[in-house]
């Protein structure tokens, strides 16, 4: 369990911190991260403080939970009020709000709406309740999204037929496209998902150097990871190279992993999807292959097993539901999410308005709980 | 507000929110009105009394370290405590659903007066309703207690003052990671042990100093960080935590790491934190140390006079942030 205690290293941690401080030059930089699991982290372990005030890290779009569109969740909270179905879905998913409810407000009133922490606890709740339509609303990235494919292909080779799949999963590499042309995000390098990498490998990113000329370096998770990632993105700026480097290297293989990768590939197949606050992207969602079509609770290229409540057709601007929520732009690295109106006063962890304020790897869910001490003191210890 | 969700009942806001709005406005007076864990009442001979209720839903009944009836005793019995009593007598009250094995609740039935006989405290009067199947989830329970205050203890989550040292008894979160890994679905391959024990004896012994104890919390539901942010408001005071000091087994970090928990907002059944005087701080500690249910204490930070109401943690790998509040829902059904 080397990770406990050795990648906290205080000393290491203030001589990277020193050595950033070197190598960082005065202009502003924003580096970005797309994983929940980075944005916790560089919360939780304070590593703003760690950093020249130039440097800023953002967070993009890393959390699965906070960029399904209000759409998918009013397609699933309409299924979970047909007679003999529930709802088996990650806790996340619960709280956070469609257009007028969210599964956990529908559990309330007598929707059966239940936990998983893994996807395959799916196919037993199908074994113990057969009577009963049991639909997994998938959310997840390449990290999540194999496991999903590994239970629906089990399900399969068991003849389970009472599983349906909702798959709001997507795919992390075309969004960090959609943002690099999005004009109103300005990013100087990317702090890449090291989960999501153990699967795609860094050669999934190699597009973002050779056409937008950032540099790219795949992280761990623990605090001597992001500083250590931060100084190669400041190395590779300092040198005037752009190239996918891995940090991660005793978790990330360049290759990723084949095996995942034939899996999810196996039971599901690109197709365009919305993500919130970034709208359409092609070929960023996954849906299932027609192999597995019998499994499809009705994604956009659904089954008729359900009959779809709200109107099934495709929302280009992805909207929020509450006007003033601004998720869109915090997803997007636009605004940090102190800068949105509603940010600790109307929108907080217990009743969240947006859903970076739902998910326990949001990006306001992070900047909530674990605040930046920058407002309250300027002494130190 | 139309319906009471799971996070109403989560120990965060939202509970204190609910209390204040509907109960507070409806029993309104100065002993509920501090909302403390247990009340203390002053009798007219002059005596304090304190008094304290809890109720019991823990899923599963029978845990690693633990089960429903050991948790019912330590409940009252550290919650009595911390309001710088010593319990005296306690009651117990059960809800058990039709069909629940009779070995299984002479089970918890012996449990709890083990833990009573441990801890030095009588179980006096009780209750016991059946209802039919499905309509309550195994077993409910309820204890209550009363207890009494020495002269010249004086303990208090609004008596934090600058300068004071922050004790804390032990290892943090074992109760309810041990609880998450006994649950269907929640598979984490770890042997922790709940550290549900009853806190009265070896509060006793630091209470033979009253001048230098100003303050003592069991961080249950919502952890240190909801307990020491408490403190912080009630006294008016900041705080300054360094995580380094504070003590986690490093099974219980690897299952937050798994699950995305932060020990800081995991339950505790067996552990106190303690605000004392710092110049008593040495001596409290060696006290603490010498007993079985302390020997992992640890000074964790101080009081200041910065930042009111906040905790300021300095993380283990140097940074600085604030430690809130628990907000929203944590795991429900862990006591």
């Amino acid at each position: 369990m080397k990770y406990i205690s050795e990648f906290y290293d205080k000393r290491i941690a203030a001589g990277l911190s020193g050595a950033i401080k070197k190598i960082a030059p005065a202009r502003e930089l924003n580096f970005m991260d797309v994983c929940g699991t980075h944005t916790m982290s560089i919360a939780r372990e304070g590593i703003k403080d760690l950093l020249p005030a130039n440097i800023n890290l953002i967070s993009g779009p890393g959390c699965p939970v906070c960029v399904t569109p209000d759409e998918d969740i009013d397609r699933v909270i309409g299924i979970s009020g047909q007679k003999n179905t529930t709802i088996v879905t990650f806790g996340d998913m619960l709280k956070v709000p469609g257009t007028r409810s969210s599964l956990e407000k529908e559990r309330g009133k007598g929707a059966d709406v239940r936990i998983v922490i893994s996807p395959l606890d799916a196919l037993e709740i199908c074994a113990k309740n057969s009577n009963r339509k049991i639909v997994f609303f998938a959310v997840g990235f390449e990290t999540t999204s194999p496991g999903i494919a590994a239970a629906v292909a089990e399900a399969a080779r068991r003849k389970i037929k009472n599983l349906f799949v909702y798959s709001s999963c997507k795919l992390i590499p075309p969004a960090m496209e959609a943002l690099l042309k999005n004009r109103k995000v300005k990013i100087d390098g990317f702090i890449c998902p090291g989960h999501v990498s153990t699967i795609i490998g860094s050669s999934a990113y190699e597009f973002i150097p050779r056409e937008f000329g950032i540099p790219c370096v795949i992280a761990g998770f623990e605090p001597l990871d992001i500083l250590q990632s931060v100084y190669m993105l400041l190395k590779q700026i300092r040198e005037k190279r752009k190239k996918v480097e891995i940090q991660y290297k005793r978790c990330v293989a360049e290759e990723g992993n084949p095996v995942a990768r034939k899996i999810l590939s196996k039971v599901f197949r690109p197709s365009d999807a919305v993500w919130r606050g970034l709208g359409k992207i092609p070929r960023s969602g996954l849906v299932l292959r027609k192999e597995y079509k019998k499994f499809d609770a009705g994604s956009r290229a659904g089954s008729r097993a359900f009959r779809l409540v709200s109107n099934g057709a495709p929302n280009n601007e992805a909207k929020a539901s509450n006007p003033k929520c601004r998720c869109g732009d915090v997803l997007c690295g636009i605004i940090t999410p102190d800068k949105c109106g509603m940010f600790g006063g109307k929108c907080t962890p217990e009743s969240p308005v947006g859903p970076c304020m739902v998910s326990s790897e949001g990006t306001c869910a992070a900047a909530f709980k674990y605040r930046h001490t920058s407002n309250v003191i300027r002494r130190t210890f | 507000m139309e319906r009471i969700l799971l996070g109403h009942g989560a120990g965060g806001k939202m509970m204190h929110n609910l209390i204040k709005e509907m109960f507070v406005k409806a029993f309104n007076n100065p002993a509920l009105n501090r909302l403390d864990d247990g009340a203390v009442i002053r009798m007219s001979s002059g005596e304090r009394i304190a008094c304290s209720t809890d109720s019991y839903v823990v899923d599963p009944v029978f845990f690693r370290g633990g089960d429903i009836g050991r948790l019912s005793v330590c409940g009252t019995v550290n919650d009595l405590s911390m309001c710088g009593a010593r319990p005296l007598f306690i009651t117990l009250a059960l809800i058990i659903e039709e069909g629940f094995p009779v070995s299984d609740l002479e089970r918890i039935s012996l449990s709890a007066a083990k833990t009573a006989a441990e801890a030095g405290v009588k179980v006096v009067t009780g209750d016991l309703k059946v209802v039919p199947k499905g309509k309550v989830d195994k077993i409910f329970t309820n204890t209550s207690g009363i207890g009494t205050v020495k002269k010249g203890v004086d303990v208090s989550g609004s008596n934090a003052g600058p300068g004071d040292s922050v004790i804390l008894s032990g290892f943090m979160g074992d109760h309810e990671i041990a609880v998450l890994s006994g649950r269907a679905g929640f598979d984490l391959s770890v042997k922790i042990k709940s550290d549900c024990q009853p806190l009265n004896k070896i509060v006793q012994k630091i209470l033979c100093l009253p001048e230098a104890v100003r303050c003592l919390r069991d961080p249950t539901r919502g952890g240190l960080a909801t307990t020491l942010n408490e403190i912080c408001v009630s006294s008016n005071a900041g705080m300054e935590i360094d995580e380094a000091l504070v003590p986690v087994r490093s099974a219980v970090r690897s299952a937050c790491g798994m699950l995305g928990f932060d020990p800081f907002y995991l339950a505790n059944e067996g552990k106190f934190a303690a605000i004392v005087k710092e110049k008593y701080a040495g001596r409290i500690l060696r006290i603490i140390r010498a007993e079985k249910e302390g020997r992992d204490a640890a000074v964790i930070g101080r009081v200041v006079n910065t930042h009111r109401g906040e905790v300021i943690l300095r993380t283990r790998s140097g940074g600085r942030r604030i430690l809130g509040m628990l907000a929203g829902e944590q795991l429900p059904r862990i006591c």
